[in-house]
């Protein structure tokens, strides 16, 4: 079932230390009740793409937000914030967590939540999202779409902004995962998904992962050379699926 | 790549963004994802004024990129020895 009518707007949610953050905020028309989506923006931004994407899953029923991770380097665009943010060596974890309990909480609070509320994060934001769900409570459903360096292999990788590993946080992910991969992806390799699988497995944790031959990195990206339409049509299938499964 | 890594050097110039003339003092170098151009991976330049302040930024293929380097280090030498 999908549902035309749709309301999306910029609203702004209380993130980490209680900082105010712009958020895209997409949910069906209608009363609901509906599931909740936070959507955690790839590195290059909160580009036009995150916005299509928030779109989309409302399109399915979800009410979906996706807030704006650079906001501590703004005012400004959100393309001269990406720069910013990458000059800076990226956003801390730690803000990173407290600004996506910040957009679950918001989810939660609103007159047409089910109640319940999940995750989805793109390359850096896949990253993002095994890593809040294995660092927050109230998780109901976690979608890591290749997301980069949550396996790291050299630990000089490692910084002030992105102290650990997630992998070395699997022990405290409480939500189902859902993990899609591209078999010629390089960051996560096929190898460091095998070792995140490995880990999920010993940690005996509920997960699903998908890989896809024939694609790379990236490639729901409809406006890059890196789309791969079948595997993308397939993969948002499987999200969709897993989101009525747990979120309903 | 989400690599994060960007090279960084000090330049001293002008650049003409939308704004108009400014005086650029940096440079950061990095090959990632773009935030424009049709590619997976872009090499982007971003001129700085300030550590924090971005007045022209371009992205292009690798390709482009050396294409680039070439046509830099070749005009530095013919316009050196013109100039000399």
């Amino acid at each position: 079932m999908s549902y035309r009518g749709m309301i999306a707007e910029i609203v702004t949610i209380t993130g980490n230390k209680g900082e105010k953050v712009e958020a895209y905020y997409a949910r069906p028309s209608g009363p609901g009740p509906f599931p909740g989506v936070v959507l955690i923006h790839h590195m290059p931004g909160w580009d036009d793409w995150t916005m299509e994407a928030v779109r989309k899953l409302a399109h399915q029923g979800f009410a979906c937000i996706s807030h704006h991770l650079y906001h501590r380097f703004g005012p400004g665009t959100p393309d001269d914030l990406a720069a910013k943010a990458r000059s800076a060596g990226g956003v801390y974890d730690d803000e990173v967590v407290g600004d996506v309990k910040g957009a679950m909480d918001f989810l939660r609070a609103q007159p047409g939540s089910n109640g319940k509320v999940g995750m989805i994060g793109f390359c850096s934001g896949g990253r993002h999202t095994f890593l809040a769900a294995c660092r927050l409570d109230g998780v109901d459903a976690a979608v890591d779409c290749w997301g980069g360096n949550v396996v790291v292999d050299d630990p000089t990788q490692l910084t002030v902004q992105r102290p650990v590993a997630p992998i070395d946080l699997t022990d405290g992910l409480k939500a189902p995962l859902l993990g899609l991969f591209g078999n010629e992806d390089k960051n996560p390799s096929p190898a460091q998904v095998d070792t995140l699988e490995a880990m999920l497995k010993a940690c005996g944790k509920t997960y699903e992962f998908h890989r896809y031959d024939g694609a790379g990195h990236a490639f729901f990206a409809a406006e890059r050379p890196a789309y791969r339409v079948e595997q993308a049509n397939d993969g948002w299938q499987k999200v969709y699926a897993f989101y009525r499964r747990h979120l309903a | 790549m989400c690599s994060y890594i960007t090279e960084k050097a000090e330049i001293f110039g002008s650049a003409k963004g939308a704004g108009g003339w400014s005086n650029v003092t940096a440079a950061h170098v990095y090959f990632d994802h773009p935030f424009h151009a049709s590619l997976d991976h872009a090499l982007s330049i971003d001129f700085m004024s300030g550590d924090t302040t971005r007045k022209v930024a371009v992205e292009m293929s690798a390709e482009s990129a050396r294409a680039l380097v070439a046509s830099i280090l070749a005009a530095l030498e013919t316009g050196e020895k013109e100039h000399a």
